[in-house]
């Protein structure tokens, strides 16, 4: 964090007005993200996000390569979930050359998705806390949480964070022997987790009064920003598209889609903690009714992937919010285009909005509760 | 969730702004998802017909992503009804070409989410969004002049290259074929 | 204390100051050889002093609070509940360079980030070091083809381990430290083949590359990058 005299925005500042830059190296903008603020006093006048510090290139260099090759750069997306943004990529690849999944990866698919869901969930709990100064111990609690979640995935895939699980047509693998006895072994521990870091926090005063009516955005307002997963419920809107799509086999299982009432910082923190129990009920449904069967559909050549010309739009909902993939194919082995429609950036929009008026140190907190990931923010 | 055909939403672009250039581009993928092609003059028009007219309220853009045609540069929005819970609606805007006519109005003022993806776009493709309220680069720096996301863009060669097996086999086998090697 | 640095066994340290005249006994390295067999450690003063002094450092390494990408998730897992680098001595992440005598370069370095990179690391006070985490700060990694991709932070300033994988497990991560504290525990505050941070001649600033229109200027520090010549055998 640096303050300096010099003006960041286009235009004169008043006099007595502060102008910060937050990041980009700074221990709560979780990585790289920097923001312009200028400040009277402690408050926000105005607040201009910098992207780019994490561009890596990843659409250049998914359309220099095959499609398949671009599977494991999806992982390094939002690396927190990486899962779900294999499967994300599938899905667009599957609507673009019409494929069909069989049953066995479709559930495999949501397993693995909801996992990560709540795995993410988890250590936003982690994250949001230190962006409110407790830094240290609830990281502490949810990463030995999400540990136990990777070792699953570890079992499954062979990698913790960066599965590259979903192949075109599938999974990449079956599970191992008694793989799913231990999901449903781990499983059954989770609610314990959550219910205590219900008691340590959602009574607790600090944590009421840095939440409650911070950042506060109406429904009208997050849908035309564009904002989507459990930023845009927490707003009250009843939007998921795991409903509103019905993909998969979602529509198999019964769940609820939580909402906020408020939309401030408070909404979106319980929501998330609402989510994850949602989650744990898909999977428990999930994991008794999964099938036995092929996991990838065998008619699709995965090497030397040559989809039909055209274009197609597929998205699913991340833990995040709408995670979308634009693919144009001209009929060859690479993507002529191939774009991300990245839930966290979008999400940003609104993130001015959303500070004007309040303290700085409530900017961080805003920034938590987004629950942003750069990797996604900048590709 | 009932399907919206871009045909429907044709016919009511057609009956309610009958002078804007609006037509079907097919898609041949089996996706199925055909686009709407404004012409760039009416698309603030369009868009904002979109977005309120009372049977389709696509209140949601969600997706804006620019792709690179020898000719033209194209930005494609992806429209969504959260109040329906239908779409997605492809819209689609071309610029005059790739130089100095590379821009299409922009729908941030309708779309707010356009933002920070139409000066992706920007960025990328060095499509220019006129009327968009902040138009800079959003992933690279300032002082970068080129447009990375096109095809013909060369980026810096800044790798260090090592001699591999590959090379010199390449090279033998270039050679032998030069000048095959007479079969007694 | 004296088991702190015995030999197993009954030892014995012999410390001598400079003023003694000991140069016979410091020299002869066959009479030191059978004096340490029997027990008996020979040091001068500026060995303890070393080791006293990289005792201290290699056990306290503060690093400096700082990820870049997927690579800094694990960092974090290294430092959770899990893995605990505070076994190491490194659990305290400094938010400040100025406070950090590690620099773990967690995750890919972008060209926008690499200038705020070699910036934050001449602000950090000597002595310090730079662990390159993950693929991507060692040369680019499966980001190599990119054109914001910076391929590999020694590019612009020195590294002195590297911790290969694509995200490094945590473990891979305490091993790098440990390789780091070896380093360390190496490096002599006297006489010849001194390290960079007790070297007069080592500069003490990086120069930070500049946004350029195509790339950044320079694209790499001469005096810090010097790739191997390659060469293959015939
Ligand atoms: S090495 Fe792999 S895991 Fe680490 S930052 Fe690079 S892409 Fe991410």
């Amino acid at each position: 964090m640096s303050a300096s005299s010099s003006n960041f925005f286009s235009g004169t500042a008043d006099a007595g007005a502060l102008e910060v830059s937050l990041g980009p190296h700074h221990p709560s903008t979780h990585g790289v993200f920097r923001m312009n603020v200028r400040m009277e006093g402690e408050t926000v006048v105005k607040l201009q996000p910098v992207f780019g510090y994490l561009h890596r290139n990843h659409e250049k260099i998914a359309e220099k390569n095959s499609w398949l090759a671009a599977m494991p750069y999806t992982d390094r997306l939002d690396y927190i979930c990486s899962g779900t943004n294999n499967w994300a990529y599938a899905v667009a690849v599957e609507k673009l050359a019409g494929i069909e999944v069989p049953e066995r990866a479709e559930y495999l698919r949501v397993i693995v998705g909801e996992m990560t869901r709540l795995q993410n969930h988890t250590a936003f709990l982690g994250f949001i806390l230190g962006d409110m100064g407790a830094w240290g111990s609830a990281l502490m609690y949810a990463f030995r949480e999400r540990e136990k979640i990777l070792d699953l995935f570890e079992e499954l895939t062979g990698a913790r964070m960066m599965l590259n699980y979903a192949r075109f047509g599938g999974v990449r693998c079956d599970t191992p022997a008694g793989w799913l006895d231990k999901a449903r072994a781990y499983l059954a521990t989770y609610p314990a987790f959550l219910d205590e870091m219900e008691q340590f926090l959602t009574g607790n005063e600090i944590l009421l009064s840095r939440l409650q009516g911070v950042g506060v955005l109406s429904a009208q307002r997050a849908i035309n920003g564009g904002l989507s997963g459990p930023v845009l419920r927490a707003s009250g809107v009843d939007y998921d598209i795991r409903k509103v799509d019905g993909y998969s086999i979602y529509p198999r299982l019964k769940f609820r889609v939580p909402r906020g009432e408020v939309g401030d910082c408070f909404d979106r923190f319980m929501l998330r903690l609402l989510e994850a129990r949602e989650s744990l009920k898909i999977l428990q449904q999930a994991l008794d009714q999964i099938p036995e069967g092929p996991v990838v559909n065998p008619a699709v050549k995965q090497r030397g992937f040559k989809p039909p010309a055209g274009e197609a739009y597929g998205r699913i909902e991340g833990p995040k919010g709408e995670l979308g993939f634009h693919l144009v194919s001209n009929g060859t082995e690479k993507p002529y285009r191939y774009h991300v429609r990245p839930p966290s950036l979008i999400n940003l929009t609104l993130l001015e909005e959303m500070c004007l008026g309040t303290k700085i140190a409530d900017v961080m907190v805003i920034l938590g509760s987004i629950d942003i990931v750069l990797g996604e923010v900048d590709r | 969730m009932s399907p919206l055909l871009p045909q429907t939403v044709l016919d009511r672009l057609h009956a309610a702004l009958p002078q804007a250039r609006v037509e079907l581009v097919n898609n041949p993928s089996p996706s199925g998802q055909h686009a709407l092609l404004v012409h760039r003059e009416d698309a603030v028009q369009v868009a904002e017909f979109l977005k309120n007219d009372p049977e389709l309220l696509l209140d949601y853009a969600s997706d804006v992503s620019g792709v690179d045609y020898p000719e033209y540069l194209e930005a494609v929005y992806h429209l969504f009804s959260i109040a329906k819970k239908h779409g997605p609606i492809v819209l689609k805007t071309r610029t005059g070409d790739r130089g100095a006519d590379a821009s299409v109005p922009s729908l941030t003022r309708v779309w707010k989410s356009a933002d920070f993806q139409e000066r992706e776009a920007f960025d990328l493709f060095g499509i220019r969004f006129e009327g968009h309220p902040d138009l800079r680069r959003l992933l690279m720096w300032e002082e970068f002049e080129d447009f990375p996301l096109r095809k013909d863009y060369v980026a810096p060669n800044d790798c260090e290259y090592e001699p591999t097996p590959h090379g010199d086999i390449v090279q033998k086998a270039a050679a032998a074929s030069a000048s095959p090697v007479p079969q007694a | 204390m004296n088991n702190l640095w015995a030999e197993p066994g009954n030892s014995r340290l012999v410390a001598s100051a400079k003023s003694i005249q000991t140069d016979w006994l410091m020299t002869d390295d066959a009479l030191k050889q059978e004096l340490k067999q029997r027990g008996i450690i020979v040091a001068s003063f500026e060995d303890i002093l070393d080791w006293g002094y990289n005792w201290g450092r290699k056990n306290s390494l503060w690093p400096l609070q700082f990820g870049l990408a997927c690579c800094a998730i694990e960092m974090i897992a290294a430092a959770a509940a899990r893995f605990d680098i505070a076994r190491f001595g490194a659990e305290v992440f400094r938010p400040s360079p100025r406070q950090a005598d590690l620099m773990i370069i967690a995750g890919t370095v972008t060209k926008k980030m690499a200038p705020l990179v070699v910036r934050l690391y001449n602000q950090m006070p000597e002595p310090k070091y730079v662990l390159a985490m993950g693929a991507c700060a060692i040369s680019g990694g499966p980001f190599k083809e990119g054109y914001n991709v910076l391929k590999g932070i020694d590019r612009y300033i020195p590294v002195d381990v590297y911790v290969p994988g694509c995200p490094p497990r945590p473990e891979a991560l305490l091993e790098g430290l440990i390789t780091l504290q070896k380093k360390i525990a190496g490096q002599r505050l006297f006489g010849k083949d001194l390290p960079r941070h007790a070297n007069p001649e080592a500069p003490a600033e990086y120069p930070v590359p500049a946004y350029g229109p195509h790339d950044l200027v320079p694209p790499s520090n001469p005096g810090v990058f010097c790739p191997p010549t390659p060469s293959r055998a015939e």
